[in-house]
Formats: structure tokens, C-alpha cells, sequence
């Protein structure tokens, strides 16, 4: 467990060095702001509740997170510091683990400094803050998904516009599967229980399901599962193109 | 300490490594050498466990790499080609980094991080970002990173690429030292170096050993090893050089420059090269020649390199 945080701290240090966790919180901050203000009339609504705010997660995670993760492993692979890594009495996965909780730790800072919104709808009204709370966990649990994705899309090459590019339509199809104008798209052809299972693997279904303030252990179990399924592919990437 | 056995390593149909063995045990430094594309980076990467062989086995202290690779990694440090460095961090933080990725804490990873430091006199940039730093700065931050747990085993690829003479000659002297108590193997395209710090030299050629001695049995190899050059004061050539072919145990005789005129007399076969310079030495003071210098060949190794490692029979003979 030593050399995960180890490792974590590095990368830590490495995202607060370059500008990138700046640049990444900030846009974050003002997006997610404006959407959810502006476009989606949070205070028309007159409902005390973040409904709005998270609506637009999975869509700025798909272009930020990305943009996050990209340089995770294909910086390695530049700069030829894999073979110093690898070569250090790591295990691979020791390696994947702490560079992706690294990663994911900025995406929680960005979160966690969504807080006035939180203060706002408080202020304002007595929202269900089990719900809202709830929306905070789901949406990690997105942005985790996300980013284990553009972890193994960044190992797979040395180019960083490359990963940003093939870990956003990846994204974009987890999104798009349980999208309701494609779900709907689909309803016309399909059984329902294709277009039920093709859903289910969206994150927009079972973010949503979540931001409804319960936390169904199928939900957990779906974010979890994408995690360990791309952080299991990048550590079989890793291991076998080392020296690429 | 250090034990390989039968290396192989194939990209697709490409042999990039075929059947290397060899052992390297405490208190030898082993020079590894060979052209470009010979396999010696290959075979590095595999016995530090990066790259995994396609077929034979490395040992470190007895902790084969594929087997028990936290262990045997332990044991190790390795400074790979072109040094690679995090260029975010700075000399200090990276070194700290190194050290707690070895195991280090507290006050016994600054002492490491200190005596690094001291060892590769990284003092006036311990707080710069290593993207500002020249290329020998780099390479000594590198380099401390490999010795930063005062390993074992030293795996060192391509040491003193990079380095200005100053430099390059003091991690000549620094390898030699730490040669003393550790196992060391380092690859160089520099045929002094090997000269100058190796107890043992292996030459790669296209994946496997072309050549495996010390320094000074290779250069035994080369064709003028053992020839003795004659230099004189006075003399033409025709009559001397025909004397000399004339003696006991002479060989060819092969006329370098007229004035002064100096030769090289090659022994001829099964005759040693000190009975040669005694009967040399006899006939010039026989017919009063000045002699001004009398000496036996050791032979030249980048000689033993190019005649080993160039295919053609042409460039072998103009090598000889």
C-alpha cells in the first residue's frame, strides 16, 4: 500500500506543478456554474434542489476528465520514465492504483469546491440533502469511470491528444447508450429488454438512479465494475507494450 | 550476483536478443558492448525486469526477475538510456521520490538523498525543476537515483553518454570505485571507458556474445597484438626490412614511414614475441643501428571491435 501513495503524491505534485488541476478545477467551476444558472434556470425553477447542477455532469466530465487523465500513463511513455517505474520495486498495479487515485483526487477537489451551490439551494430553500449528497457520491463515482477509461486509453500510446481523443468517445458511447433520444431511437425497432440491457450500460442511467437519493447497490456495482474492468485493461496494456 | 542465462528476446519476427548467458559476481564491473541495434539495451531492459524475456532467465542475488521481481528489483538500481526524469519535479523531490519508492523514510531517505547528492554534486541544482537543467545535470540526477539505495547491483545503460570529458571522466572514477563492493554492468559505445573501468568486457553483436574476457585478453585478439615496431635512426628500408625477415621467428615485416624509419615485425607462428625483441634488440646492436624505439603491440581494442562486429571480410581485413 506504501508505494500506491507514494506514487499518488508524485502525481499529485505533477498535476499541481503543471497548471493542469488549476486549469481543470476552474472550468469546471465556471461551467458547471453557467449550465446550471444560466442555461438551466436553477433559480425559475424555484425547486430547492441540485437536479440541475448535476444534470450536466456527464457532459462536462466527458470533455474535462478526459483532459485530466490523458497524460497519465502516455507522459510516462514520452518522457521513457516507465522504465524507471517499472523498474523500481513496484508492482504494476501499484502503479495504476496510485496514479489513478491520484487523478481521481482532483476530480473530488473540483467537487468538493462546487460547495456554494450547495450553501445556495440551502440558503434558499430546505432541499432534501440526502439527495444532494447522494448526487455528490454518484458523480464521483462517474468521474471515476471516466477517468479509469481515459487511464487505459493513455496507456495505450505516447500521443496525449490521442488518449484525450479515443477516451472521449468512449465516454460519449457509455453516455449515449442510455441517452434518451437514442433510447428512444431504439424503442421503434427493438424489444424492450435490448433496449433495457443496452441502457444499462450507460452512466446516465445509473447516475440518475442515484441522484433520485438512493444508492442501489446495482448502481455501485456498475460504476465498480467499468473501474476495475479499464484499470484491469491498462494494467494488461502496461504489461505487455512496456518497452513501446 | 548477477546471473543470466540463456536470454531471448524476439519483437515479432525480429531477434533482438538470441541466447545471452553470462554471470557478474561482487567487485566486478562488466563493460557490455556493441554497435547500435546489437541487443544491449534489450538485454539491460530484461534483466531490470521491464521487459519481459521471451525465453531464458536473470537472477539478481538469487531472485530470478520474472519470479521475484519486488525482490529482486530491491537489490538494483538501473539508470536506463537517455536518463529519464520526471521533468515537473524538482532534483530534491524527485531523489526523495526515488528513495521512499526504495523503501526509505524519515531521516534514513534525507541521509540517502544528501549522500546521492554529494556523490553526483547535484549541490547548486537540489531545487531547480529538472526541465531546466542541461543534459549532463539530468543524467547525474538519473544516475543519483540509481544509487540512491546504495544497491548491489548496478545496471547502468550508457553512463557517461552525454557528459562533458570532466564529467564523463568522474563517473568513470565513481563507477570504479563503487565497482569494489558491488556487481556492475554498464554498456558503452566508448572503447576507453572499458579500458579504464572494467575488470571484464563482453561484446554483443546481433544479439549474442561475440567476445567475453578481460580488456586485456581482447585486445590479445587483434592482429597486431604481440607484433613489435621497430623505429630506427639511420637505415633504408629495403636491406633492414629484409634482415628482419631474415631472423629467427620473424613473421611479415611491415614497413611504416622511411624517415625515421620504423617497421613492424609480426612473429611468425609459435614463436614468442619476447624471444622476437631479444633477437630485434641482438641484431641492432650486431649491426649498429640506432634504435630508437623497440616495443611489443598490446593490441587495440576498438581493432578486436571492428574486426568482430563488421560482417564483410573487406573491412576485417583493412581493421587487421
Amino acid at each position: 500500500m506504501k508505494p500506491v501513495i507514494t506514487i499518488a503524491k508524485r502525481e499529485l505534485t505533477g498535476y499541481f506543478a503543471s497548471p493542469v488541476a488549476f486549469v481543470f478545477i476552474v472550468i469546471f467551476l465556471l461551467l458547471s456554474g453557467f449550465f446550471s444558472f444560466m442555461v438551466s434556470g436553477f433559480f425559475e425553477r424555484g425547486q430547492a434542489s441540485l437536479e440541475t447542477f448535476f444534470a450536466w455532469h456527464p457532459w462536462l466530465y466527458l470533455f474535462l476528465v478526459p483532459a485530466v487523465g490523458m497524460r497519465m500513463w502516455s507522459e510516462e511513455r514520452r518522457l521513457g520514465t516507465l522504465e524507471l517505474l517499472l523498474t523500481m520495486p513496484v508492482t504494476p498495479w501499484q502503479a495504476i492504483l496510485g496514479k489513478f487515485l491520484a487523478s481521481w483526487a482532483v476530480v473530488g477537489l473540483a467537487l468538493v469546491l462546487t460547495f456554494p451551490v450547495w450553501i445556495t439551494v440551502n440558503y434558499l430553500g430546505s432541499p432534501d440533502n440526502g439527495v444532494i449528497f447522494a448526487g455528490y457520491i454518484g458523480s464521483l463515482l462517474m468521474a471515476g469511470a471516466y477517468l479509469a477509461i481515459t487511464a487505459m486509453t493513455s496507456a495505450m500510446t505516447r500521443n496525449q491528444v490521442v488518449a484525450f481523443i479515443v477516451s472521449v468517445v468512449l465516454s460519449l458511447f457509455l453516455i449515449l447508450a442510455g441517452f434518451p433520444p437514442v433510447t428512444n431511437l431504439l424503442v421503434h425497432w427493438a424489444a424492450p429488454a435490448l433496449v433495457d440491457a443496452v441502457a444499462a450500460f450507460s452512466v446516465i442511467t445509473h447516475f440518475e438512479s442515484i441522484q433520485k437519493g438512493v444508492i442501489d447497490s446495482r448502481d455501485l456495482l456498475y460504476f465498480l465494475s467499468v473501474i476495475v474492468f479499464a484499470l484491469f485493461t491498462t494494467g494488461v496494456i502496461v504489461r505487455t507494450h512496456r518497452a513501446g | 550476483m548477477i546471473q543470466v542465462r540463456n536470454l531471448k528476446k524476439t519483437f515479432g519476427p525480429k531477434v533482438a536478443v538470441s541466447g545471452v548467458s553470462f554471470t557478474v559476481e561482487k567487485g566486478e564491473v562488466l563493460g557490455f558492448l556493441g554497435p547500435n541495434g546489437a541487443g544491449k539495451s534489450t538485454t539491460m531492459r530484461m534483466i531490470t525486469g521491464f521487459i519481459p524475456p521471451t525465453d531464458g532467465e536473470a537472477t539478481i542475488g538469487g531472485y530470478s526477475i520474472t519470479e521475484h521481481p519486488i525482490e529482486a528489483k530491491r537489490l538494483m538500481g538501473y539508470l536506463p538510456e537517455n536518463a529519464p526524469s520526471y521533468a515537473d519535479m524538482t532534483v530534491h523531490g524527485f531523489l526523495s521520490f526515488a528513495a521512499e519508492l526504495r523503501g526509505l523514510s524519515g531521516s534514513a531517505r534525507q541521509k540517502a538523498v544528501a549522500r546521492a547528492v554529494e556523490t553526483c554534486f547535484l549541490e547548486n541544482v537540489l531545487h531547480q525543476s529538472v526541465e531546466t537543467l542541461s543534459k549532463g545535470y539530468r543524467h547525474r540526477t538519473c544516475f543519483a537515483q540509481s544509487i540512491i539505495h546504495d544497491p548491489e547491483v548496478l545496471i547502468l545503460d550508457e553512463p557517461t553518454d552525454g557528459l562533458d570529458p570532466n564529467q564523463k571522466h568522474e563517473v568513470r572514477t565513481l563507477i570504479r570505485k563503487m565497482g569494489e563492493k558491488k556487481a556492475i554492468i554498464f554498456s558503452t559505445h566508448i572503447l576507453e571507458e572499458v579500458e579504464a573501468v572494467c575488470s571484464r568486457a563482453i561484446i554483443i553483436d546481433r544479439g549474442t556474445i561475440v567476445a567475453n574476457g578481460t580488456p586485456a585478453e581482447l585486445k590479445r585478439r587483434s592482429a597486431q597484438a604481440g607484433a613489435i615496431t621497430v623505429r630506427l635512426g639511420e637505415g633504408s628500408s629495403k636491406p633492414v626490412q629484409s634482415r628482419l625477415e631474415a631472423l629467427k621467428g620473424a613473421g611479415r615485416v611491415q614497413l611504416l614511414g622511411e624517415q625515421p624509419l620504423s617497421l613492424r615485425v609480426f612473429p611468425a607462428k609459435q614463436s614468442s614475441s619476447e624471444d622476437l625483441a631479444k633477437a630485434i634488440s641482438a641484431l641492432c646492436a650486431q649491426e649498429r643501428w640506432q634504435l630508437l624505439e623497440l616495443h611489443t603491440e598490446e593490441g587495440r581494442l576498438d581493432e578486436v571491435f571492428r574486426g568482430i562486429t563488421l560482417p564483410d571480410t573487406k573491412a576485417n581485413k583493412a581493421a587487421a
